[in-house]
């Protein structure tokens, strides 16, 4: 997974159509319920699902080895290599073997993670955020609001990720004194930028299939300003393919971060993570090719979490596949 | 036993689905002969087109079963036939019109196309020869300009033209058995009529016996010869439309009569049957009416009434049904 | 349907302005100077500087230098890299054989993503379909450089079905494994797609209305429920496009193609900004392009759209 573009066109024809649900003919009453009972059933959904169980355990992990990877390692610092070591391969002391400046793969898998989770939650809550933001406006108001905002989403949606990933990133300066966060901070930019789009897209006809309906209509004759509308009751209804679509998108971002530090302009050393560990395996596939298998199962486990995940939420808000 | 053209033997069929066995068809038994229109009757959910989906063959199986009855066509048990033979007899024996013509009707071919497929199949015939059927036939049913309007789509037409059209296809091959299922409940009220009509005239040109469901008491009483009352999946009555508007003998046959909005009844407030249809996946003990019964007694409660004679050619499963056809 | 087209490609104008716009903003005007490593190790000489940005318009507002790049542009001009060779040439040079590429992993993607596909759907909770499911869920998890890959390590080096690079001929077999690398993710989603969209079709009403009919099953399959189902699948693959030209700068990074991926490629690690601007805009005209095709295809295959 290289791309949540592509992930997000393949969850959005489903997404969409699964939607009408929310029709407009709902009686009042059952509508305003809706957010509320909506919610709690797919909670009561997702904790008897088994999908959702096995991935919030791995991305559990993966937040331990975000927050406190010294506990998995054991206090051994990622840093700390020794060139004699360079490319042993796996043994009981270095469970994944050494790289190639004699560096413990294990404890640099582990710290890898860090990087990798904070890029895919960071650029997915920019995309949501930016894309959400847009498509309430747009699909709410609807008339020349949405043309305007329509089209300049069709300008960015033209321009697929990782070419403008590649395209942002390479015109950036590479400093010498790359740190943890401003590189984060700058693959963060490169991806929300060109991700926000199918976010918007996916707002925008949720919203739209919202803003007829009894309850806003009702609460609009009730004289409800449209910032209270849009609060109370069209955000709350629309948001459901939003989070399917974000949650899938993050294991997306994680494997488009990984793509691009594996070309050499995502995240630069001294960051480590698992796309830049793939990249510095790269020339010894041959000799050395657990230098790559491991970070790699990492990497894909991670996306793959991610997606389990926002299957098991979009089957849990989805009321037809009860 | 005298050979009908269709007969619909003690029919059980069951939904099993994920809250439950849902009982759709609870011993089913009607027959037809050539040239006879029997009405099936009863709300929606009591296994009408259930019922003729079996008589089909196009239940969806799972999560649909059959766990019991025959149906016998010229004698042959349709349920026990090998698919190769039950397919000949599908579409070309037996026809079916539904009631949604708008998504019954595939909508990425053109009418012409789906009409002529049946010769293609059937017949063996090209598509230009079968085309050019489709055309005789659209003209059969009425549709004005049917040599331009082959090769328009079903989102084209209006409905009730694709309702003809759904016709069209299902008389190409002259069926013996038309089921017709709800084929006005998406109509307007005169386009109703219309369409009515012009089945009532191909089955008696064509001499078809034609299963016509409908909750609509009103569509049924010009057209249909006898009428079998569904409810819950049972036939809960049967008889010939005259006995059975006359002399009704059960309580829920009573009650749909009586509901029924009558010219000479103006002012008058319509009575409803109190109560919901049962759930299928736990029918009430007994009989299943009895929650809604006016009639009821305890024994309602306990025993399953049985199918009772009531007088020539007309039956209903009621314990009271003197006291009900007294009124 | 011709006026359609027309009036879709004129709709098409001011995305392509806005967007080359987008691109040529991110790669001249960010933060960050051109000129650094084009000099070797040291800084580059003033009187180099100068020319190169009088050359480029440097000097000139954002919207001039973009105004003066687009007018080139249109004039089929995309400009010069810093080594003197013009843009297009090597385009022109690179394109046939990503052109190439990408049709035999479209191929790919199409026969194989739908067939498992329709496996899957007809076998709905049974064997394959499980198969198909956790299969296609595990390429869309790795990265299509890792894919990439462990393909060219298991079957170019270890068994050695097919050469691990691809030489400058780019011979349709040397780019086989390499189309199957680039397919892999894509025909998961089509798969998966395909999957979804027949077993929802095979329940609806014309599908049993087909049935009805006495057609045999193969037909009622094969040429009403597939054929419906197909229409979204359609959709998918052209506005998946833009993914598989990403997935090409790496896939050929990986296989060593000298198409346009491996250009762009090249070209971001030398900061040849020109051709990286020039590379990107014609990947992203061809993206725009195809999702037109597709537009026009839909309604070729679904009559319900009609274009007014
Ligand atoms: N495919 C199915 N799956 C589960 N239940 C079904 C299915 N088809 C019909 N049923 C159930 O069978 C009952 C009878 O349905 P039906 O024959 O369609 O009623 P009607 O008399 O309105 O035509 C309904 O209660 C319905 O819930
Ligand atoms: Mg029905």
């Amino acid at each position: 997974m290289s791309d949540p573009n592509a992930s997000v066109s393949a969850a959005a024809p489903e997404t969409v159509e699964t939607e009408t649900y929310r029709g407009s003919s709902l009686p009042p009453e059952a509508s305003t319920e809706k957010p509320r009972s909506l919610w709690s059933d797919a909670w009561r959904e997702l904790r008897s699902s088994k999908i959702f169980i096995l991935s919030a355990i791995l991305i559990f992990f993966f937040l331990i080895m975000t927050f406190f990877p010294n506990l998995l390692t054991f206090g051994k610092d990622p840093y700390t290599c020794d060139l004699k070591l360079s490319r042993q391969g796996p043994s009981s002391t270095a469970w994944f073997g050494y790289d190639n400046n004699g560096c413990d793969v294990y404890t640099r898998t582990i710290y890898g993670a860090k990087a990798s989770i904070l890029v895919g939650v960071f650029a997915t809550a920019f995309a949501m955020l930016v894309g959400g933001f847009v498509g309430v406006i747009a699909g709410f108001f609807g008339g020349w609001v949405d043309s305007i905002l329509s089209r300049v989403t069709d300008i960015f949606f033209g321009i697929p990720l990782l070419l403008g990933g590649i395209l942002v990133l390479s015109s950036f300066p590479s400093t010498d004194n790359a740190n943890l966060y401003s590189e984060v901070g700058k693959v963060v930019l490169a991806l929300g930028i060109l991700g926000w789009t199918s976010m918007t897209r996916i707002m925008r006809s949720s919203v739209i299939q919202v803003r007829n309906a009894d309850f806003v209509i009702a609460a609009r004759a009730l004289g409800a300003t449209s910032g209270r509308i849009i609060r109370k009751h069209v955000v709350p209804n629309s948001l459901a393919p939003l989070i399917v679509v974000a949650t899938i998108s993050l294991g997306g971002y994680i494997g488009a971060e990984a793509t691009l530090s594996f070309l050499g302009l995502g995240l630069q050393p001294p960051v480590i993570s698992w796309g830049t560990m793939i990249n510095d395996a790269q020339p010894y596939i041959r000799v050395a090719p657990f230098m790559l298998f491991f970070p790699a199962i990492f990497l894909s486990v991670a996306v793959l979490s991610f997606i389990m995940l926002g299957d098991a939420v979009r089957e849990a808000l989805d009321p037809k596949l009860r | 036993m005298s050979e009908h053209l269709l007969d619909v033997d003690d029919l059980y069929v069951e939904f099993r689905t994920r809250d439950g066995v849902a009982e759709a068809i609870n011993g089913v038994s009607y027959t037809l002969d050539a040239g006879e229109t029997l009405a099936v009757l009863g709300e929606s959910g009591s296994g009408k087109s259930v019922t003729a989906q079996t008589i089909m063959g196009i239940l969806d199986m799972p999560p649909g079963f059959i766990t019991g009855g025959r149906i016998l066509y010229n004698g042959k048990d349709l349920l026990t036939m090998p698919e190769s033979e039950r397919q000949k007899i599908r579409g070309a024996e037996i026809a079916m019109i539904f009631q949604d013509s708008l998504s019954a009707l595939n909508p990425v071919f053109t009418v012409g196309d789906q009409i002529a497929e049946m010769f293609q199949v059937h017949r063996g015939m090209s598509k230009k020869e079968g085309m050019a059927k489709a055309v005789d036939l659209m003209e059969q049913v009425r549709i004005p300009g049917a040599k331009e309007r082959v090769k328009d789509y079903p989102h084209q037409f209006s409905g009730g033209m694709r309702q003809r059209i759904m016709i069209a296809m299902a008389i190409s091959l002259d069926p013996k058995v038309l089921i017709a299922d709800e084929p006005t409940t998406a109509l307007d009220v005169t386009v109703q009529a219309q369409i009515m009509d012009l089945l009532q005239d191909l089955q008696r040109e064509r001499n078809m016996g034609m299963i016509l469901i409908t909750h609509d008491l009103g569509v049924v009483a010009g057209v249909a010869d006898k009428i079998a009352v569904m409810y819950a999946g049972r036939i809960v009555e049967s008889a010939n439309v005259w006995d059975l508007y006359a002399k009704p003998a059960h309580p829920y046959t009573q009650g749909l009569l009586d509901s029924m909005p009558r010219v000479d009844s103006k002012g008058e407030e319509l009575y409803a049957i109190k109560g919901l249809p049962p759930s299928l996946l736990a029918l009430p003990p007994g009989c299943n009416f009895n929650p809604r019964c006016p009639h009821r007694r305890d024994k309602c409660v306990h025993e399953v009434p049985p199918t009772e004679e009531v007088a020539e050619d007309h039956t209903a499963a009621c314990f009271f049904w003197k006291e009900v056809a007294r009124g | 349907m011709g006026r359609y087209t027309i009036r879709r490609l004129l709709q098409m104008i001011p995305v392509v302005i806005g967007t080359t716009f987008i691109i040529y903003a991110m790669v001249w005007a960010l933060p960050g100077d051109p000129f650094v490593g084009k000099c070797g190790d040291r800084p580059c000489p003033a009187s180099y500087i100068a020319e190169m940005r009088a050359k480029f318009n440097l000097d000139d507002s954002l919207p001039v230098q973009y105004g003066k790049y687009l007018w080139n542009l249109l004039q089929g001009n995309f400009g010069e890299s810093f080594s003197g060779r013009t843009v297009w040439s090597e385009i022109a040079q690179a394109f046939p054989v990503t052109f190439r590429l990408a049709l035999i992993a479209i191929i790919i993607e199409i026969v194989i993503g739908i067939s498992a596909g329709v496996l899957a759907a007809l076998n709905r909770g049974g064997f394959w379909d499980n198969l198909i499911l956790v299969s296609t869920l595990i390429v869309i998890s790795i990265p299509v450089f890792v894919i990439g890959f462990l393909a060219q390590f298991t079957f170019g080096i270890k068994l050695a079905w097919f050469p691990p690079t691809v030489g400058p001929n780019a011979t349709i077999y040397e780019l086989i494994l390499p189309a199957f690398v680039l397919a892999s993710l894509s025909l998961a989603y089509v798969a998966r797609l395909m999957r979804g969209n027949l077993a929802e079709n095979l329940r609806a009403d014309y599908v049993r209305t087909a049935t009805s009919k006495g057609l045999s099953r193969r037909r009622v399959i094969g040429r009403h429920a597939v054929r419906n189902s197909l229409i979204p699948v359609v959709t998918f693959i052209g506005a998946d496009f833009g993914a598989l030209l990403g997935g090409a700068i790496v896939t050929e990074g990986i296989f060593n193609i000298r198409g346009i991926g491996g250009l762009l490629y090249l070209s971001i690690r030398t900061r040849e900004g020109a051709t990286v601007v020039g590379v990107v805009t014609v990947l992203v005209l061809v993206f725009l392009l195809v999702n037109l095709l597709v537009d026009i295809l839909y309604g070729a295959i679904d009559p319900r759209i009609r274009y007014e």
